[in-house]
């Protein structure tokens, strides 16, 4: 499909939402990627997502590495701007940008190869330091650009689509993000749209490091029997911990669930979510039991999915180094330059 | 025949690192400056906290020579392991002053210096029990003693110890009554002043006395810098200290206390230049500092910032390479490694500031050159400049001065209608407009990546395109020669056929050597060349000369082969004069090299001997 321009027209009733855009207006261009591949589907959830939250696209700075997944922000948001930058690297360039202006939405957009492998250490730091993004890594467990090698997110003992099995023990990037301080951590399927949605909306409303592992399969390399990231595999070893329902801002919001079935969670920065528990014993709260019970579940083969940790008070990288309010790219020499007074007087203190 | 000389000598300090010296080696030489007399000290550190040899060398120079000079006068030898050494490096007719408190042997000794035991030991050891106080208090008690040999100003130390210890009473009196220790045993005990000696002078004026790390970070400071990114790398560290020290001072807001800046110590060099790139496509001023091996960290993203078109300053502290190298050592050596940073074809903005003061500037106008050119720049400073005080004119800086954020189109341009293409040359200089993130609702966004693209930032892997868009950068570096600062030209006295080029820290030990060769009758022009792409000067400077030496403190000649490759110019015109050993470069040095290629050029062609 990628030579077909994409057109502009749409349905004349095609719902609005509060700055009486449509979905076309969270498009970008047309995805060169394979038919059926799961990392459309994200793309479609990122769009769904920006839509409902009425985000201006323009707010939003979209930044991802080099990779399959790593082309995808230029399928969504056509009037944000993008940044394609280097391998591995999405966190650090998205880290740059959000200290220089603190005001826009950051989207980070890496796979596995990206984030996992070559840019573990930079994945790593972007959460210690709680830059406030969404980080989303579309996980399918395999270099799709380059052919089929497994990341390192690949099970071990999972067998590639030339039958070679892999030996080496995956990187849980969720087990990861939590041990690292990510103040929101997630994790979802790329074919289940209903549960991926209201959890990249709460991951945008979130202030900190926002973490969202998506499990994406490749259809061209990794979708066949032997594969545990195969849309089959996910399917059957999938354990929902619990559904957001919906999202809102700040506005007062009624819940009509039987007591003790929705929980209401309040963020720092005002927002609420409204939570399903499908497992009672879950609690999104405790870090050291979400990293229990989610390698728990790994050691029985199942895939722990929803919202698995998020930190009600969690704080950003601007709080931490007490930048002030504007951005910093909006300051000029007004602001910035102490003048000549001041170095005569730092000149004087040299002699 | 002892050495006798007023203003004009070089002290050596021979110590353990570790011992706590740095700071009274510092005061000797501030008093020196108080004085009036000009001074250049130099620390010579190895890559170690504690326990290996350290020196620290004060050129002492009333003529204002602040170029190393080599060799030592007075040497004052506080480190049993590298005594041999150090005495063995001592002028004929030198000085040395060591602890007398152990009787050495007499074949620890030369007969062609004069020998001054002093027993800093014991009089510690009579006068403090805490070990540690022995240690701090015997440097305080040979600055005592070399006050009372080279007839110093006591009242100036006494001054500098005072505005040190401002409000710690306490302090003050016992540093005081140490440096008395010492300087009166000298004087009760042996003759003095010895030949070496200071005396009152008006040569300093209304210099400054600064390391070029603290000025180029004061130069990030007015520059308009917002965000710096660092990973802590000897000789570079410093600088982002400094930078954090310069804001928490100057750029916290009175009202709120809330910071107009953002320090990143990130988890490597990688990191580092990424945060400088992504805060720089936002729009903010950042930058880097960093040294050879991160530089080389740094390449990929260096190629990235080329390509795509994003602003970003990078200070480069330069060390001895490759590899380690020699991390506490000066050179200039990465000028290939930056002017051509990363694969494929590219080529990088580089300034060349030769001290302090200069670094300030540079600090400040690579903001300028990078957001104008949008495009990385290097600002090459070394170990030799950075991390040692340096005696330099005031820093200066216009109030009416203006930031120049170069082509940036914003929302009223791009609401009007104006064409917005992100790598479209409107102008005919090859710098195209941008956009900051989040400038407009529906026009002026764009995709920035590395992969090649047409002029209006769309994907492309056409080959004319992307042709198209590398013959613009070469345009915007031909953009850039008029826009860097320009060489220095000073030509001799006299009409010559040799010039000479070079650049950076090599600065005062070159104005030095020129005047000792003139004084051996040889005349040279010269230019000093202060930032690559090179302006027209340069060539036309090469044009006008016979032969050219260019001075460089690295082994492959690297300006030499930049020069060559840029200019078009023939290798064998370019005589190369290197010093690498990770010492400054001193006038001697380049005297005696230069002096021996022009004696050999003198020698009478043998066709004309023969006709």
């Amino acid at each position: 499909m990628t030579y077909v321009v994409k057109p502009k027209f749409h349905h004349p009733e095609l719902p609005k939402n509060k700055l009486g855009y449509t979905h076309r207006d969270y498009e970008g261009k047309i995805s060169t990627l394979c038919a059926g591949c799961g990392h459309d589907s994200i793309t479609a959830s990122i769009i769904e997502a920006c839509f409902e939250l009425s985000i201006e696209p323009h707010r939003v700075a979209k930044i991802s590495g080099i990779g399959c997944s790593s082309k995808t922000p230029d399928y969504f948001l056509g009037n944000s701007h993008g940044f394609n930058s280097v391998h591995g690297r999405m966190p650090s360039v998205l880290t740059g940008a959000n200290l220089a202006n603190r005001d826009l939405i950051y989207l980070g957009v890496s796979g596995d190869g990206d984030s996992a492998s070559i840019g573990l250490g930079q994945f790593a730091h972007a959460m210690r330091r709680g830059v406030n993004m969404v980080y989303i890594v579309e996980n399918n467990g395999v270099y799709g650009l380059t052919k089929g090698q497994f990341s390192a997110t690949a099970d071990r003992g999972s067998k590639s689509k030339r039958g070679v099995t892999n030996t080496d023990s995956a990187i849980d990037m969720v087990g990861i993000a939590l041990q690292l301080g990510a103040s929101f951590v997630a994790r979802s399927f790329s074919g289940d749209k209903k549960q991926l949605v209201p959890i990249v909306k709460a991951a945008i409303e979130h202030r900190g490091a926002a973490f969202i592992d998506v499990i994406s399969p490749c259809v061209a390399f990794n979708n066949h029997a032997g594969s545990t990231k195969s849309f089959d595999y996910v399917r059957e070893h999938n354990e929902a911990v619990n559904f957001l329902d919906f999202m809102t801002g700040r506005a007062p919001i009624h819940v009509d669930y039987a007591p003790g079935t929705v929980e209401m969670v309040e963020q720092h920065d005002g927002t609420t979510l409204a939570l399903r528990k499908l497992n009672a014993e879950y609690d999104v709260h405790d870090r050291l039991a979400a990293m229990n019970f989610i390698a728990h579940h790994a050691s029985q083969g199942q895939i722990v999915t929803g919202l698995l940790y998020v930190e009600q008070d969690a704080s950003d990288l601007h709080g931490h180094l007490n930048t002030v309010d504007a951005p910093l790219n909006a300051l000029g020499e007004k602001e910035l330059c102490p003048g000549s007074a001041a170095l005569d007087k730092i000149n004087a203190s040299l002699r | 025949m002892p050495i006798q000389s007023v203003n004009d000598f070089v002290v050596r300090f021979a110590n353990v690192n570790g011992s706590g010296s740095a700071s009274a080696n510092e005061l000797f030489a501030r008093a020196v400056l108080r004085m009036g007399v000009p001074v250049a000290p130099r620390n010579i550190f190895p890559s170690n906290i504690q326990g290996l040899p350290t020196w620290y060398e004060v050129r002492i120079s009333q003529a204002g020579y602040l170029g190393a000079r080599g060799g030592t006068d007075l040497m004052v030898a506080m480190n049993p392991q590298t005594w041999d050494k150090d005495v063995a490096g001592i002028e004929p007719g030198g000085y040395l002053l060591y602890d007398s408190t152990k009787p050495m042997p007499k074949s620890k000794f030369r007969d062609d210096i004069t020998v001054i035991g002093v027993p800093l030991t014991a009089i510690c050891n009579r006068e403090y029990s805490d070990p540690r106080q022995r240690q701090l208090f015997k440097n305080i008690i040979y600055v005592g003693a070399l006050s009372a040999l080279l007839d110093m100003d006591v009242g100036e130390i006494e001054k500098l110890i005072a505005e040190q210890y401002k409000g710690k009473e306490k302090l003050f009196d016992a540093n005081k009554h140490a440096l008395h220790l010492g300087r009166d045993w000298v004087m009760m005990n042996m003759e003095h002043p010895i030949g070496l000696r200071l005396q009152r002078a008006n040569a300093v004026g209304d210099r400054i006395f600064i390391e070029g790390n603290s000025a180029a970070a004061l130069g990030a400071v007015y520059g308009g810098a917002t965000v710096c990114a660092w990973y802590p790398i000897t000789p570079s560290s410093s600088l982002a200290e400094a930078f954090t020290r310069h804001c928490n001072r100057l750029r916290v807001d009175a009202a709120n206390k809330q910071n107009k800046f953002a320090i990143v110590q990130a988890e490597d060099e990688l990191a580092s230049i990424g945060i400088v790139i992504g805060a720089s496509w936002n729009g903010a001023r950042a930058f880097t500092a960093t040294s050879g091996p991160g530089i080389s960290l740094m390449q990929e993203f260096l190629g990235l910032a080329y390509f795509a078109e994003i602003p970003a300053v990078v200070f480069d502290v330069q060390r001895a390479g490759p590899s380690t190298g020699m991390p506490t050592r000066t050179q200039q050596t990465d000028i290939i490694s930056c002017a051509y940073a990363s694969h494929g074809d590219t080529k990088h903005v580089l300034l060349f500031p030769e001290d302090p003061a200069e670094t300030f500037d540079f600090g400040a106008i690579a903001f300028d050159l990078a957001d104008r050119l949008q495009t990385p720049v290097f600002v090459m400073m070394d170990l030799d400049i950075g991390m040692n005080h340096r005696l330099c004119r005031p820093l200066n800086w216009d109030d009416s001065r203006k930031y120049d954020r170069g082509k940036v189109m914003a929302a009223v341009a791009l609401e009007a209608g104006k064409d917005f293409g992100r790598y479209l040359d409107v102008d005919g200089d090859g710098i195209p407009y941008r956009t900051y993130p989040g400038t407009h609702p529906t026009k002026g966004s764009f995709f920035t990546r590395g992969t090649s693209r047409d002029r209006y930032a769309r994907y492309t892997e056409e080959g004319p395109a992307y042709a198209d868009n590398m013959q613009r950068l070469l345009r915007k570096f031909e953009t850039a020669k008029d826009l860097v600062p320009r060489p220095i030209q000073a030509n001799a006295e006299k009409p010559t056929k040799y010039g000479v080029i070079y650049f950076g820290s090599t600065s005062p030990a070159m104005d030095e050597a020129i005047e000792m060769l003139e004084a051996s009758g040889q005349y040279l022009d010269r230019l000093r060349v202060r930032a690559f792409p090179f302006h027209s000067s340069v060539t036309s400077f090469i044009a006008e000369h016979d032969f050219i030496f260019v001075i460089e403190q690295n082994r492959d000649a690297q300006l030499r082969s930049l020069i060559v490759n840029e200019c078009g110019i023939d290798p064998v015109r370019l005589v190369p004069i290197l010093h690498y050993d990770g010492t400054p470069i001193t006038a001697r040095f380049i005297a005696r090299a230069i002096g021996e290629h022009l004696d050999a050029l003198k020698i009478t062609p043998l066709r004309k001997v023969v006709s």
